[in-house]
């Protein structure tokens, strides 16, 4: 028996295909992504809620600055080239990791990691400048869901980048093996997930708030 | 350097508190002593604490939800006494404020950690053993779910000790539950305790998911998993969607109450109904959350005791996921009176009453299951019955409180809380009773006493009827909920009726516990030897009880809808066993202090967000992060167990249950 039918015991003797079902437990490399798959779908939903109040409070400004007065597409559009590039390569990554390269692996990593850091650094010094405007959470309710929703997605990328880190650490300590593959499949399918609620964010946030009164 | 936390945090001036806090840390300090003094510890913590095994954990939850269940029932008591007693001229014996935290401490401590941990528990203790397999997915998070749960309960419990908890209501509505009206600690507890035990909610959902959909024996198609696996299932999908939304509706007070945002205040442009919103998104998937899993029992239930195959199967396995999915339509009816207007109105309280349709398909499932069966009496079809006595009520009071008018008239009243009682303890605390006296010997290797069983029973059912009937009747007049005095004196013979039902009640309680001792005393004369107590269908009777580590020496390979039934007549009829199997060693997961130690540091970083404490609030999050590194660098999470032992193991259960055979084939 491999480890990759493990906890769970692929240790059944003979069994029939009943056509409609299952020749017994999933092996390992199927049952982690999966569960990995729904715990994303969990986070999906958190955000959703967090668009919906997003939504709902967009135009309670409480007689404080609004969105066209506060965002700039210019400075929104590098972010979203860095996040997005940032996930293109992460997907280099995991190809040569599948190889067993461990150079190019850890050198295309480290490129992930840089380009979510500078979009963080762009996300906070967005922040920063609006806190500095007098337009801070504080402000007003569309403020506060704004901060909440955009701050809760640069969260993500931030725990995004301790893991990275991480999993840098672990391959080059020990190397690819199953289970250390098995996560760095889980991590870019969390940093593709961030991608997917940015573009959401970009245009609901972004976008619609840009246009035109 | 401690924040918010001084001596006055420690109720010395309030007795009744007081009291209770040194008499519960007297009694833990007491058990901690005796175990220790048994030389238990090392059992505990091998066997149960850091354990992997989904029994064990199991286990562990129904003990949480059983000890919650007296906390919780203690709040109650105290309110109907209060009631009882608070007319007319006189007050009563307990103050608005602590009156408040009493009946919010009551409801959150009964939905989230005594109906939570029970139905999760019996989660972790069945749904593998129905399936066929060894373990969940993912039997080291399943530990941290469980302890991150604990963590949850402690916090709201230490409340009572230091400072106070929320007067807000079980969920805690703002703007009353921001910090301009609720500046103290009890909010705080409330919100940072959900949130922990939150978190292992969600991962217990992933688990289960998962296990579900992917970890079956071979054969275990989808329609021929037992109806509890189905119902498992739909609850934790509900759980994975509907979790989620009940975190960022408390981040979002926290964020109020924390740092001066304005989501849900008077000023600021906040907007206290998107609270409402958001909150009942999750709170009316989660009356299913728990009551699905309950069905699931009845239907194990029924179907093993009255000998015949569950009555419309497909139907059943139908009618849970349509719940499943109606369960997210409904959310606006908890608040009819918001103002959405006539049509919104309308169409949510269609959609509510829909509902109706698939439990009424399931209710007639069970009628015919029965009918036409040799039904054995047992305390488990005891439940059955009682529920689907109390149910149907209940039901019908909820289809009257959809229908938008009638609810302007009762929302929030006494008929509201009659109401949600009679679903909860008729329908969900009433199948867990039943649960819990049917696996019981499948944990523990012997049947609980039958004859206490059903004084415990009448004494609920009883009980619940003289606690809650009055309340429709004073709801109906005009009595709203969550008072702390009540000035009309004519009210006082039907609360008076309420409190003697809720001491009924307490007896029931008190004679689970004893039932317990008693059984465990007397535990030679109903040792269950076979692993099939009752006769069952299902293949967790196929293995011994207790069932070993690893479950099944080898997965059971399934053949149609009632796996081990069919297996089971098979070997009667030609009596002789299925061949012995080619034995192979078993791996299984290690035993892992990690749940433990996340719990801890969730527990100490929790507890100074409460308080304000921030450096320990950042020790917290570090110790935690550096508990999943370490735990991630591990290599070994798996142990063998040889081929030998499986072989004798199962050898032992063959031989026995051959032995069996013979006793039966003898005696037809
Ligand atoms: C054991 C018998 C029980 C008794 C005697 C009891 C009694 C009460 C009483 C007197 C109230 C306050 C009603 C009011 O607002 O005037 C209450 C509220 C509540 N109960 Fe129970 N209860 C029991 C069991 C349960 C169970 C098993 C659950 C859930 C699993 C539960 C959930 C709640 C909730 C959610 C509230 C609302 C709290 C609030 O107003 O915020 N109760 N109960
Ligand atoms: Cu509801």
């Amino acid at each position: 028996m491999t480890t990759e039918a493990a906890t769970i015991g692929l240790t059944h003797g003979g069994s029939e295909d009943t056509g409609l079902g299952h020749r017994g437990p999933e092996s390992k490399s199927i049952v982690v992504p999966y569960g990995f798959w729904l715990f994303v779908l969990s986070d999906m939903v958190l955000f959703s809620a967090l668009f919906a109040s997003y939504a709902t409070l967009v135009h309670a400004t409480d007689g404080g600055p609004t969105t066209n007065e506060l965002f700039d597409r210019g400075l929104v559009a590098v972010e979203t080239v860095a996040l997005l590039l940032s996930s293109f390569v992460c997907g280099l990554a995991m190809i040569t990791a599948k190889r067993g390269n461990m150079v190019w692996t850890q050198a295309w990593l480290v490129a992930t990691g840089i380009l979510g850091a500078v979009f963080l650094g762009i996300e906070l010094y967005e922040f920063a400048t609006m806190v500095g405007e007098g337009a801070g959470p504080q402000r007003s309710a569309f403020l506060s869901a704004f901060f909440t929703l955009v701050g809760c997605h640069g969260l993500h990328v931030a725990c995004g980048l301790l893991w990275l880190g991480t999993m840098m650490a672990q391959i080059w300590a020990k190397g690819f093996q199953q289970h250390i593959i098995r996560r760095l499949l889980c991590f870019s399918i969390f940093w593709h997930a961030l991608d997917i609620i940015w573009v959401g964010i970009f245009t609901i946030v972004y976008l619609i708030g840009t246009l035109p009164a | 350097m401690f924040g918010r936390l001084t001596w006055d945090a420690i109720p010395f001036h309030e007795p009744i508190p007081l009291i209770t806090s040194l008499v519960v840390l007297i009694a833990v300090g007491a058990i901690g002593f005796w175990v220790w003094r048994k030389g238990w510890w090392p059992y505990l913590w091998n066997e149960y604490i850091t354990s992997t095994d989904h029994k064990r954990i199991g286990v562990m939850y129904i003990v949480l939800a059983l000890l919650m269940l007296v906390r919780g029932f203690a709040d109650a008591i105290m309110m109907r006494a209060q009631q009882s007693l608070a007319i007319g001229a006189s007050q009563g014996y307990l103050p608005p404020e602590h009156y408040n935290q009493i009946f919010s401490a009551h409801g959150t401590i009964m939905i989230f950690f005594v109906a939570m941990p029970f139905v999760i528990g019996f989660m972790n203790f069945v749904v593998p053993l129905q399936l066929g397999v060894r373990d969940v997915a993912f039997p080291t998070m399943n530990n941290v779910s469980f302890w991150l749960n604990a963590s949850g309960a402690l916090l709201v419990n230490l409340s009572l000790f230091l400072g106070e908890f929320a007067r807000t209501g079980w969920l805690a509505f703002p703007p009353l539950s921001e910090k301009a009206f609720s500046p103290g600690v009890g909010v705080d507890y409330y919100l940072v305790a959900l949130q922990i035990s939150g978190v292992g909610t969600v991962l217990t959902a992933v688990n289960f998911v998962t296990t579900i959909l992917k970890i079956r024996a071979p054969g275990m198609s989808y329609l021929r998993m037992p109806v509890f696996c189905w119902t498992a299932l739909a609850s934790n999908l509900i759980m994975l969607a509907a979790f989620p939304v009940l975190t960022v509706a408390l981040a979002q007070l926290m964020l109020d109450r924390y740092l001066g945002f304005h989501f849900f205040t008077n000023d600021g442009g906040g907007n206290s109904m998107l609270y409402m919103n958001l909150i009942w998104v999750w709170g009316h998937p989660e009356v299913y959350i728990l009551v699905l899993p309950a069905f699931g029992i009845y239907s194990e239930v029924a179907a093993t005791f009255s000998g015949k195959p569950l009555f419309g199967y497909r139907s059943m396995v139908f009618a849970t996921m349509v719940i499943c999915i109606v369960s997210y339509c409904v959310w606006l009816h908890h608040f009819f009176t918001m103002g959405a207007g006539a049509d919104i109105n309308a169409v949510f309280g269609i959609a509510s009453m829909i509902i109706g349709i698939p439990t009424g398909v399931k209710i007639y499932n069970w009628l015919f299951t029965m009918y036409g069966g040799r039904v054995r009496f047992t305390v488990p079809i005891y439940y059955l019955i009682g529920f689907m006595l109390t149910f149907v009520i209940g039901g019908l009071t909820g289809v009257l409180l959809a229908i938008p008018p009638v609810d302007f008239i009762v929302h929030n009243s006494l008929f509201l809380v009659a109401h949600f009682h009679q679903v909860i303890i008729g329908g969900v605390v009433f199948a867990l009773m039943a649960g819990y006296t049917y696996w019981f010997p499948k944990a523990f290797g012997f049947t609980l006493d039958e004859r206490l069983g059903k004084a415990v029973f009448w004494c609920w059912f009883i009980g619940f009827h003289l606690a809650f009937m009055p309340l429709y009747v004073l709801g109906f007049w005009g009595g709203t909920r969550r008072m702390q005095h009540i000035s009309d004196p004519s009210w006082a013979p039907w609360l008076h009726v309420a409190f003697l039902g809720a001491v009924i009640i307490g007896i029931g309680i008190v004679l689970t516990v004893v039932q317990l001792l008693y059984s465990i005393k007397t535990r030679d004369q109903r040792r269950d030897v076979t692993g099939d107590p009752w006769d069952g269908r299902t293949l967790e009777w196929l293995t011994l009880s207790p069932p070993p580590h690893y479950n099944f020496a080898v997965l059971p390979d399934v053949h149609g809808e009632e796996a081990y039934w069919t297996r089971k007549q098979t070997a009667i009829k030609e009596e002789r066993l299925i061949d012995e199997p080619n034995y192979q060693p078993i791996e299984m997961p290690i035993n892992t202090p990690t749940g433990v130690i996340v719990a801890f540091f969730a527990s100490v970083c929790g507890f100074a967000i409460i308080w304000y404490i921030w450096w320990l609030a950042i020790l917290g999050l570090i110790g935690a992060f550096a508990i999943f590194v370490w735990y991630a660098w591990q290599d070994e999470h798996e142990h063998i167990i040889p081929v030998d032992e499986v072989r004798k193991n199962a050898r032992e259960r063959r031989r026995i249950r051959m032995e069996h055979l013979h006793t039966i084939s003898q005696s037809t």
